[in-house]
């Protein structure tokens, strides 16, 4: 497949400085336009020509989706435009929700959490080579799988949640906010609408060509995290072939109150196991009124895991899964 | 921001301020360029479309205004090699992976080869040429020397950079936290434990200097 790998097509640029006109420019160019945040997603689909459209949004100069400020409910309102280095080294984060620093902190290079956003880091499309490619598979409009073929190579795709598509979602602050209850504000011309963050992640099932509720024309403008999770116990762990760069191959997130050494409320949550983070419920409802032990973690594991499908090279993937489950718990602190 | 202003977009009922303009000549640039090729077709395609930035902008690179004429889908690495003749900063992945491109805006590591120039307008852009004062070596400079700290050196500005970078947040860094410092940068030559005792050398020189 010949591919231009080099410089970016011409493209229509704009650099709107309120949210309004940034989502009205949306609106008039609908699927021929494109948002850019802090590029990282974006500038690779550009310099292989898969993604070609004729007029760029360049939200950089939107200074009111960007920053941390204190919410109404006391939680935190965390600008989609805020990069991830800020994020990470907030105190207000770390000092209040050290599982959304960890997560931020731990997304690839530091040059590339000063330029990335939050918000792209959520909703960043997904990794999977054959589609990034350029690949006509079915995420890209197609009828086939590439990555889900007898011969595919497929060792970071997923065990769970597959429909056609077998693509995982790479995002690590992801699974921390599902694990947070965190709640995502978009904007478009029509106005603006909430969604918790477990709704606005969706798998191929719903549709097979977006990984969040996002259509042409919506805008997440805002991370919203409730006052419910400060100062629970949290564990994050993000597992990767090198320790700086590279997507995860799984990470987990996870919450937990827990009171007279028993857990009373908690959220754990897996990613890159699906084609969207995966909030444990069974695990969560299995495990509440037991203590954060190693052998609840254990059965925790168990229960995790069922029902995965591996496809030739990811079985590896449901050993770590049980793994990670059951440290999340044991070792949630 | 330098050089830079939000002015009325021209027609369409955006409202007032809300795009970002490049030089304040621009406006006549692009009227009298109307009126030399109107009715020619060949360059309709090249007119702006309301409300969208300006070709020709104004760059603050290493201290100095540089006006220069950059498509808008021209990454920032581009600019600076190939209009403004600043090589030093290296094209190595040309993907944000490898850290060859590491210029400094405003004081922080970013990627030169992925973000567009137009997105930098306004803010300081510094390369590694621009780190010698007066003849005097930057400190990371000098502990490059001191050290020996690279093989082939392709991803030596970078590195530099990125040192520059490191020491703005942490003047004081261990060996581990600078190791993390500087983990968005590559050295195929697998150099890194001199480079790590370059980055050392470049902090103590630093403070030696303050």
């Amino acid at each position: 497949m010949a591919v231009m790998r080099d410089m970016i097509p011409p493209f229509e640029l704009y650099q709107p400085t309120e949210v309004e006109d940034a989502v009205r420019l949306m609106r008039q160019h609908g699927d021929r336009g494109w948002v850019l945040a802090g590029g990282l997603d974006t500038f690779d689909w550009f310099k292989d020509r898969i993604k070609r459209p004729e007029a760029v949004i360049d939200l950089a100069a939107v200074d009111a989706i960007r920053g941390i400020s204190a919410g109404e409910d006391g939680g935190l309102r965390i600008g989609a435009m805020t990069s991830l280095t800020d994020v990470a080294e907030s105190a207000d984060v770390m000092d209040r929700y050290p599982l959304l620093a960890e997560a931020a902190g731990l997304v690839a290079t530091p040059q590339i959490r000063n330029q990335g956003t939050l918000g792209g880091n959520i909703a960043q499309d997904t990794r999977c080579w054959y589609y990034r490619s350029g690949w006509p598979c079915y995420r890209a409009g197609g009828n086939v799988c590439y990555a889900a073929t007898s011969r595919a190579m497929n060792r970071e795709h997923c065990i769970m949640g597959a429909s056609r598509c077998v693509a995982v979602n790479p995002s690590d602050t992801a699974p921390a906010l599902v694990a947070l209850d965190a709640e995502m504000v978009v904007a478009s011309t029509s106005g603006e609408r909430t969604y918790p963050a477990a709704d606005f992640f969706i798998g191929p099932d719903i549709d097979i060509e977006r990984m969040t509720v996002l259509k042409p024309g919506d805008l997440l403008t805002r991370i919203d995290l409730p006052a419910a999770w400060p100062n629970a116990r949290w564990y994050f762990e993000k597992i990767r072939d090198r320790k700086s760069w590279d997507f995860s191959l799984m990470s987990v997130a996870s919450s937990m109150r827990v009171e007279a050494g028993m857990i009373q409320d908690v959220r754990i949550v897996v990613n890159s196991v699906a084609p969207y983070p995966v909030r444990l419920g069974a695990v969560e409802s299995a495990i509440r009124g037991r203590a954060p032990s190693e052998e609840t973690g254990q059965m925790a594991g168990e229960i995790a895991v069922e029902g995965a499908r591996t496809l030739r090279h990811n079985d590896y993937k449901v050993a770590l899964m049980r793994n990670l489950v059951k440290r999340s718990i044991r070792d949630a602190a | 921001m330098l050089q830079t202003e939000a002015i009325q977009a021209r027609r369409g009922g955006f409202t007032r301020r809300k795009f970002i303009k490049g030089v304040v000549a621009a406006g006549a640039t692009a009227s009298v360029s109307g009126y030399l090729f109107r009715g020619s077709g060949v360059f309709a395609p090249m007119l702006t479309a309301q409300g969208a930035v300006e070709r020709l902008i104004t760059l603050n690179v290493n201290g100095q205004q540089r006006r220069v004429d950059v498509p808008k889908y021209e990454t920032l690495a581009m600019t600076l090699r190939y209009q403004l003749g600043l090589t030093g900063t290296k094209l190595g992945c040309d993907r944000a992976e490898c850290g060859a491109c590491t210029v400094l805006l405003d004081g922080v590591t970013h990627y030169g080869c992925s973000i567009l120039t137009h997105s930098v307008r306004g803010r300081a852009v510094a390369t590694i040429e621009g780190l010698e004062q007066d003849g005097q070596l930057h400190p990371v400079q000098q502990a490059v020397m001191d050290e020996g700290g690279f093989q082939c050196a392709f991803c030596a500005p970078g590195f530099a950079m990125s040192m520059v970078g490191m020491l703005e947040k942490n003047p004081n860094p261990t060996r581990e936290e600078a190791a993390v410092l500087l983990s968005g940068n590559l050295c195929r030559c697998g150099d890194y434990d001199k480079i790590l005792n370059t980055a050392m050398r470049a902090a103590e020189l630093s403070r030696s200097r303050a």
